[in-house]
């Protein structure tokens, strides 16, 4: 199973980000063999307004069917939703760990947007 | 780590007054000035700029005359008038939606990264300061606001600070939704007129919009003692925690001229009662059990 | 003639000099609240025979049955307010600008031109003045719309004196444009200073005249008459602190009422506007 988790750095075992839209980047995991890729989310870090609509997008062309962030706006939910992808929140750690606490049943998907505008 | 935005509704309460008192008052915090349109904590917190970066946000078009050929098509479809003849770009008016770009025949128009300001890392005494400058007539203001707090999370990791103390803008638009997104309370700085009151419950609105809790506490409250009781059960009745409130000092206006946080030099009735609202406001956030944690 | 009464921010006193310079002309002036965020002239001034519309801008309108997802929308739109996305299309209206881009594009005439509201126009009258102002809604962001709204409500009066947001940014330009005198309202302080400052450069951008009140004039020190000497800025007005003022200000009465004495130096302040615009355009 292949699923997006939102991190501060190119890195695995850099902490998570717990930005959804403005996230430093995005690491594509496939949970069996816990390899990974990075995929870039530079020039939404800097977009005027719309970063988690395009952030939601991307994570939809990865073909992931979860992601795991920290907060994620009521746009972006409904881009991701529609797209039937999980929004997992309460992870902790780093990227690694965090796709850990989600293979072992720790997290919950979250019903609804956690946050409120398009500025985090 | 606290992240601490104060608001005020409406401008001229003594917000910035308060939030630099705030500010010298904590041992180890990241100061954050996102009042980026009228920004004047910088004038009243001893600071040394270490940095200066240019602030872009959206975009604007570039216009390359020798391939143009002045077909005019540019001037029709742009919606904001911010092409007049020629075409010459009117930047003021150009709202960077692109569509000259996209539509022009002779691909004469590309769309470039527009600088709206310029932002600084300085240190004060007890920690970091990051403010801006927005240019004249810029907007994105938001997207500023949104740049100096991530930028201030930055500085929190590098200081290991307790606190993020968020200087916010007035009003209740955009920067304002910016610089209290995601934060865990705010303060709100009013005073005891009918405008500070009406301006009060906007932002009340918005907080609960929002889902952040929210402190209060009323600027020269002996101004008009009725209307600061009028406020105090308003804020009861909306589930603000009030935080005591401040009197009316003539010290405050010669600390501004000193260019100084109140409290840095003054032990006046209004220094000391920012003391005990900051002391107030810490309490609250401690609270485990208290209203902080019911209003999650 | 329209007057723009303006300050680099806010709690200067601005909305006390724009409703008290209304009153003191009186009949046949138009008051407008382009401070779309907290309008606040109608507690100053309490609106008869109020009038509500709401105010619109444009946003796109899909047909889903003739969208055939080409995505031709979605990569124009700069504000992702219109997004393609595993061929769904979405719309978040509230981040469209209104450009039209979307529609003009669109191969398949899948999109049209429709409407969302964006705030409330407020037309009601005080005695001899009509008061015209907008009110943002709540969570809203795009004011700058709603204030070209506002202004046209005015369009064709004689006098119109316009109370602008606070600050420097695009909302006050929107207020300012157009306008024929930019009224300037600081405090001598530092913090007056800076802010006004920055109002004049903005100003100075859009190449108005304009002219400086003083509000609590003693309440400070000399810096902004120093300033504006300098600058060769006329400062029109300065109005003195008084503890009864601020006080009949909180109970949201007018400092008229307090000094009646003003009441002369606000007729009179347009008048020295009317000469300093017939001067301008000479
Ligand atoms: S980018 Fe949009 S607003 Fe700016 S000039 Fe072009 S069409 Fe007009
Ligand atoms: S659309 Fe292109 S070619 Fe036509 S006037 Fe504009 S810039 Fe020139
Ligand atoms: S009108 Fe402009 S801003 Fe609005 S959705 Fe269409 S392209 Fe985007
Ligand atoms: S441009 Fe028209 S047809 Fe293409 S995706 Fe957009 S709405 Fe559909």
């Amino acid at each position: 199973m292949k699923i997006a988790v939102t991190a501060t750095a190119a890195d695995f075992d850099a902490p998570m980000d717990l930005r959804f839209g403005r996230a430093a980047c995005f690491l594509v995991v496939d949970t069996e063999t816990m390899s990974w890729s990075v995929v870039e989310n530079t020039q939404n870090l800097n977009a005027a307004q719309g970063a988690g609509i395009q952030a939601g997008k991307t994570i939809v062309e990865t073909g992931c069917t979860a992601i795991i962030t920290g907060n994620c706006g009521p746009k972006a939910f409904r881009i991701l939703t529609g797209a039937g992808i999980k929004i997992v929140t309460g992870a902790k750690g780093s990227a690694r760990q965090a796709v850990e606490q989600y293979k072992a049943g720790e997290l919950q998907e979250s019903s609804e947007a956690n946050v409120e505008g398009h500025w985090i | 780590m606290k992240e601490i935005t104060v608001l005020s509704g409406k401008g001229g309460t003594g917000k910035t007054t308060v939030t630099a008192s705030f500010a010298a008052l904590i041992s180890n915090r990241v100061l954050v000035d996102a009042d980026v349109d009228a920004a004047n904590l910088y004038m009243i917190t001893p600071h040394t700029v270490n940095s200066e970066h240019p602030f872009e946000g959206g975009s604007l078009p570039k216009i390359d005359i020798q391939a143009c050929t002045h077909c005019g098509d540019c001037i029709t479809r742009c919606r904001f008038n911010a092409l007049e003849k020629g075409p010459r770009l009117n930047r003021i008016a150009c709202e960077g939606c692109g569509v000259c770009a996209h539509f022009c025949p002779e691909g004469a128009i590309t769309m470039e990264p527009r600088v709206c300001g310029t932002w600084f890392n300085s240190s004060t005494e007890n920690g970091p300061l990051v403010h801006a400058r927005l240019g004249i007539a810029e907007e994105n203001s938001g997207l500023l606001v949104s740049l100096l707090r991530r930028e201030a999370r930055k500085q929190v990791e590098a200081t290991g600070a307790d606190y993020i103390l968020v200087d916010g803008p007035p009003g209740i638009g955009c920067p304002v939704i910016a610089s209290t997104t995601g934060c865990d309370a705010v303060v709100v700085v009013t005073e005891p007129t009918v405008s500070g009151f009406h301006d009060l419950e906007r932002v009340a609105e918005l907080a609960a919009f929002l889902k952040v809790p929210v402190m209060l506490t009323i600027n020269r409250w002996d101004i008009h003692p009725m209307m600061a009781e009028r406020i105090r059960a308003f804020a009861k009745e909306k589930g603000m925690h009030h935080v005591g409130d401040i009197p009316v000092d003539e010290g405050v206006t010669a600390a501004m001229v000193k260019g100084q946080p109140l409290v840095t030099c003054s032990d006046g009735p209004a220094a000391t009662a920012i003391r005990g609202v900051w002391q107030q406001v810490v309490n609250f956030l401690d609270d485990k059990h208290g209203p902080f944690k019911m209003a999650l | 003639m329209i007057i723009t009464v303006a300050s680099g921010k806010g709690g200067t006193g601005k909305t006390t000099v724009a409703t008290n310079l209304a009153v003191a002309v009186g009949k046949g002036t138009t008051l407008l609240d382009c401070d779309v965020e907290e309008p606040n002239v109608h507690l100053f001034l309490e609106p008869k025979n109020l009038r509500k519309t709401p105010i619109t801008t444009m946003i796109p309108v899909v047909d889903q049955d003739a969208c055939i997802q080409c995505g031709a929308c979605s990569e124009l739109c700069h504000f992702s307010a219109i997004t393609l996305v595993a061929d769904e299309l979405y719309l978040f209206p509230n981040m469209c600008h209104s450009c039209g881009g979307c529609v003009m594009v669109c191969p398949a005439g899948a999109l049209t031109e429709g409407s969302r509201e964006l705030g409330e126009l407020e037309i009601g009258q005080w005695n001899d003045i009509e008061l015209i102002s907008g009110r943002l809604r709540v969570g809203e962001a795009m004011s700058p719309p709603l204030i070209e709204r506002v202004k046209e409500a005015a369009e064709g009066r004689e006098l119109v004196i316009v109370d602008a947001p606070p600050g420097t940014s695009c909302p006050v330009i929107a207020a300012m444009n157009g306008t024929h005198y930019v009224l300037l309202v600081t405090e001598p302080t530092p913090f007056g200073l800076n802010d006004l400052k920055l109002a004049v450069e903005a100003v100075r951008v859009l190449g108005m005249p304009f002219g400086i009140v003083i509000n609590r004039a003693d309440a400070g020190d000399d810096r902004v008459v120093r300033y504006a000497e300098e600058e060769g800025i006329e400062i029109l007005m300065s109005i003195p602190y008084s503890r009864k003022v601020a006080e009949y200000y909180a109970r949201g009465r007018l400092l008229v009422e307090a000094m009646p004495e003003m009441a002369e130096a606000f007729g009179g302040l347009v008048e020295k506007i009317r000469a300093a615009v017939e001067r301008g355009t000479r």
